[in-house]
């Protein structure tokens, strides 16, 4: 299932990629057109799956790091992701064999392309969450045994950091730091191992997914058609469909909170939806009960063009459709719902996978 | 006596207004956009000076807004050759300039292009030195073969240092009469869309040139020697020599223009306005008295941009929208007869159907010389179709829940009911017609500092002061007349990581043209 990705796929990538990204995530804009001109200069991207590898392959994910107002002004050199690659390749002594994205939601499902690219490697279909986290230490990598250091941090000045933490903590918290003095942005080369290692903790496929919700979405078709497609594809479930009727921000540590709240239109009249985010959204609940959360995919929608609106966008009187997508089955495990559940996050409930919810909301339905 | 004319040249009409000094309309006129844009200047500032029997002379300023520009972009036309620099080395090389830009537009500007060393961090540190030797370089291989410079730095919004030094090598080599654009003056953090807007401004600033001359021209023509000024984007005039500089913040001033103008008519400063035109209708938000400002990156001819544009939702209807039934759907635009409006529409003769021939056929507006009578079924569903859809628009430009008044301008909204769910009163002004021409006359000169202040050694209030006489000082410079000056607008930005408690202050103040109050004065002397 060996595949070349050219620089016009770039773009379905970042549109489903905004959907995986659950609001939040970075926009991917700057780092599709890194991809693109990378692609351009370079040569198509090989897009393999990991059982292509050999079991002792190295592979080393790729990342961007930073707070997004840097990373739209002061873009990247090019040379720091490839510089952070290949330093840590020479930390650990050999070559390897292929990259991998960290997040298939958002801004960090690009970058790797332009190692790939640059580095003339294969890219593998897949990333360590199947979505988009805030923090480092929530990926399936993390869970499954496998450290983010050594971990390499590099500027586009030509200043690279090594770092070797004991937990996620502290790689986290060293990391930002380092970026912070860097000018706010960074290039990370992180969680290297061998394929053996990675494979039964990745998440497998993404790429190719977020390509095909961003085709889905793209085309030329009706929005209750693409809708329709969507869901089926990923899975998903229509939650709400309504008129967003207030929107409440603020910030908390750093990071950017808010309460949506929503009216309901056509079959969901008389109803009212909220959803909390913290540059993702994390909860959709109906009248005050659960409709979704964290870890499963929680995503607003355009009704008219059927297009992800990210959190920084909502806005009042906007017509939206909230879709919710399953989480990968990683998530469910209870050592994970730990750091990327409802309670990790500040709610008071547990995590109840989509599924299930979504059999209660029929039934609910049903009986109106 | 003296007098003001605002003229407001749209997609579909010329609309020019000749006002007295107590700002009461003299004469109005609308007139078809002629090719040359010009002729039908020229045609209607001559209608209003018969209609009104004003000498020429004693008109002392003339406000136009334009899309001029716009179109020029839109339609590739007249476009200069720039040289663009970006100052950010080593950073920022992984998207080169015109990154995203369609592919003729991105062909024709690709040639003269660098990243050269330079550039600011967040906190105002360099990234690297300015390269000095490698601009001049630059400026020498340019010389005689672009006929504008852009230049923008990596978050010359913090600090603008790099971005005037390399604007002073350009000129050392160029010499004065070459445009250069500067980024930090066009937009706000966003590096690839306030290069985007850089670029742009310096494609067009030949046709700028050359429009301002012809409109001095027509002017001249019929004796008018006035003051001239063009309206922008945020609602406040610049002078010709400010318009020459940064010919793109003139894009959006038409809606801006009908904006401003509502504001006027009504005396309201914060209300939804619903400008209705023959293709389209704009809705915008006034906030003590001015457009809200959009939050997300327009595109202009195909180009992300990020400089300050009204916020608006526009919708494809108006008076000439076409009615037409599709799959038992009864639809209502966006397809228009636009200003053929008066060949084709059923209330004028034609035989299209258009939106005002619904409204005029269900006796809701009198419009047009002939009868309209159509099936009333489709009449009903059509009406419904458009005052849904136009409902839906002032809905989504509310800010809350609560009840907002609404101010109703532009020719087709005599077609709109006065009545709409979440609106607390509808106001219909006297001249909503021209709104955007009496926009344009009544408009004021700002004055704005957009700067980093540190605040160890002084107050908040010390600097909040600093900051509103240097806005006060820029108002001035650009015509305001000082005990008019109000402050429009404040922002502070606190800025993390950088020494002396630093933030960033935004103020922008407007005020009344000083000439014009002066000419009052002087002319009240002489009624004596």
């Amino acid at each position: 299932m060996r595949r070349l990705i050219h620089a016009c796929d770039i773009d379905y990538l970042a549109l489903g990629a905004t959907v995986l990204g659950t609001g939040g995530g970075g926009d991917p804009y700057i780092g599709a057109l890194m991809a693109k001109q990378a692609i351009e200069q370079h040569g198509p991207v090989e897009l393999i799956s990991i059982d292509e590898l050999a079991d002792d392959d190295l592979v080393i994910p790729s990342a961007m790091m930073g707070a997004p107002t840097v990373m739209v002004e002061k873009m990247p050199s090019g040379d720091e992701p490839v510089k952070a690659f290949t330093q840590l390749e020479k930390f650990l002594g050999r070559k390897a064999a292929a990259t991998v994205s960290i997040e298939a939601g958002g801004l960090n499902s690009t970058i790797p392309f332009v190692v790939a690219a640059e580095l003339g490697i294969p890219l593998v279909d897949a990333d360590g969450m199947g979505r988009a986290f805030p923090e480092i230490p929530m990926t399936a990598l993390h869970f499954g045994g496998i450290s983010a250091t050594p971990m390499m941090v590099a500027d586009e000045k030509g200043n690279s950091v090594l770092l070797s933490t004991v937990d996620g903590a502290w790689t986290e918290a060293l990391s930002r730091n380092a970026t912070i003095v860097m000018g706010g942005s960074s290039m990370l080369a992180l969680y290297g191992a061998n394929a053996r290692d990675m494979r039964p903790n990745l998440i497998h496929g993404t790429l190719s997914i977020a390509m095909k919700i961003g085709e889905l979405l793209a085309a030329k078709e009706d929005a209750a058609v693409r809708l329709d497609k969507l869901l089926k594809f990923t899975d998903g479930v229509e939650l709400f469909r309504g008129k967003l009727i207030d929107v409440m921000r603020r910030t908390v540590g750093g990071f950017a909170r808010g309460t949506v709240t929503l009216e309901g239109t056509a079959g969901d009249a008389g109803s009212i939806c909220r959803l909390e985010f913290q540059n993702e959204n994390l909860i959709a609940m109906r009248d005050g009960e659960p409709l979704a959360t964290v870890p499963d995919l929680i995503t607003v929608l355009d009704q008219e063009t059927v297009h992800p609106i990210t959190t920084e966008e909502l806005r009042y009187g906007q017509r939206v459709i909230v879709i919710a997508m399953p989480c990968a089955p990683v998530w469910h495990r209870p050592e994970c719902l730990e750091l990327v559940g409802p309670r990790y996050f500040g709610y008071d409930f547990d995590f109840k996978p989509l599924r299930q919810v979504a059999t209660q909301v029929d039934e609910t339905d049903t009986r109106v | 006596m003296s007098y003001r004319l605002g003229i407001d040249v749209g997609g579909t009409n010329t609309d020019v207004v000749l006002l007295d000094r107590e700002n009461a309309v003299v004469a109005k006129t609308k007139t078809a956009v002629t090719a040359d844009i010009v002729s039908g200047i020229r045609a209607g500032v001559g209608t209003v000076l018969q209609q009104s029997g004003v000498d020429g002379g004693d008109i002392t300023h003339a406000m136009l807004g334009t899309t001029q520009v716009t179109n020029a972009i839109i339609e590739r036309r007249e476009l200069n050759d720039v040289a663009i620099v970006r100052l950010g080395a080593p950073a920022t090389r992984a998207v080169k300039p015109l990154a995203g830009w369609p592919e003729d537009l991105r062909e024709r500007y690709t040639q003269y292009s660098w990243i050269v060393g330079g550039g600011h961090e967040f906190d105002g540190r360099e990234i690297a030195p300015l390269d000095e030797a490698e601009l001049t370089a630059i400026a020498e291989s340019v010389k005689g073969k672009v006929q504008a410079v852009a230049i923008t730095g990596v978050f010359s919004p913090v600090n603008t240092d790099h971005e005037e030094r390399a604007a002073r090598i350009f000129r050392d080599i160029l010499g004065e009469d070459i445009p250069i654009s500067l980024s930090y003056q066009l937009g706000s953090v966003g590096l690839l869309e306030r290069e985007n807007a850089t670029v742009l401004n310096a494609a067009v600033s030949n046709v700028a040139k050359r429009a301002t001359l012809s409109f001095q021209q027509a002017l001249a023509d019929l004796d008018v020697h006035a003051a001239l000024y063009l309206a922008q984007n945020d609602g406040t005039l610049m002078s010709v020599e400010y318009a020459l500089l940064y010919p793109i913040l003139t894009i959006a001033c038409g809606p801006t223009n009908s904006m401003r103008g509502a504001a006027y008519l009504t005396g309201l400063k914060n209300a939804i306005v619903v400008d209705v035109g023959g293709t389209s209708t704009d809705v915008g938000v006034l906030v003590n008295g001015f457009p809200r400002e959009s939050f997300v990156a327009v595109d202009v001819g195909g180009v992300r941009t990020n400089f300050r544009m009204p916020d608006l939702y526009s919708i494809g209807l108006g008076g000439g929208s076409r009615v037409a039934e599709v799959d038992g759907k009864v639809q209502v635009g966006p397809k228009s007869v636009g200003y053929r409006i008066v060949q084709e529409g059923r209330a004028f003769g034609g035989d299209t159907t258009t939106f005002t021939d619904v409204v005029v056929s269900l006796g809701k507006a009198k419009v047009g010389t002939h009868p309209v009578e159509l099936p009333e079924e489709l009449a009903h569903s059509a009406y419904e179709v458009a005052i849904d859809k136009t409902a839906e628009a002032i809905d989504r430009m509310k800010t809350s829940a609560e009840a907002t008044p609404l101010i109703l301008v532009g020719g087709g909204s005599v077609l709109l009911p006065s009545e709409f769910e979440g609106v607390s009163e509808v106001y219909r002004p006297e001249n909503f017609d021209v709104a955007n021409a009496i926009g344009a006359a009544i408009a004021q000169v700002s004055g704005r500092v957009d700067r980093i202040f540190a605040m160890d050694q002084k107050s908040r209030e010390e600097v909040l002061a600093e900051a509103k006489s240097i806005a006060t000082a820029e108002a001035i410079r650009a015509g305001a007349e000082a005990s008019t000056i109000e402050v429009v607008e404040i922002e502070e930005v606190p800025i993390a990581y950088l020494p002396g408690n630093a933030v960033r202050i935004k103020v922008t103040v407007a005020g009344t043209l000083a000439s014009y109050s002066q000419e009052q004065k002087v002319g009240a002397h002489a009624s004596h």
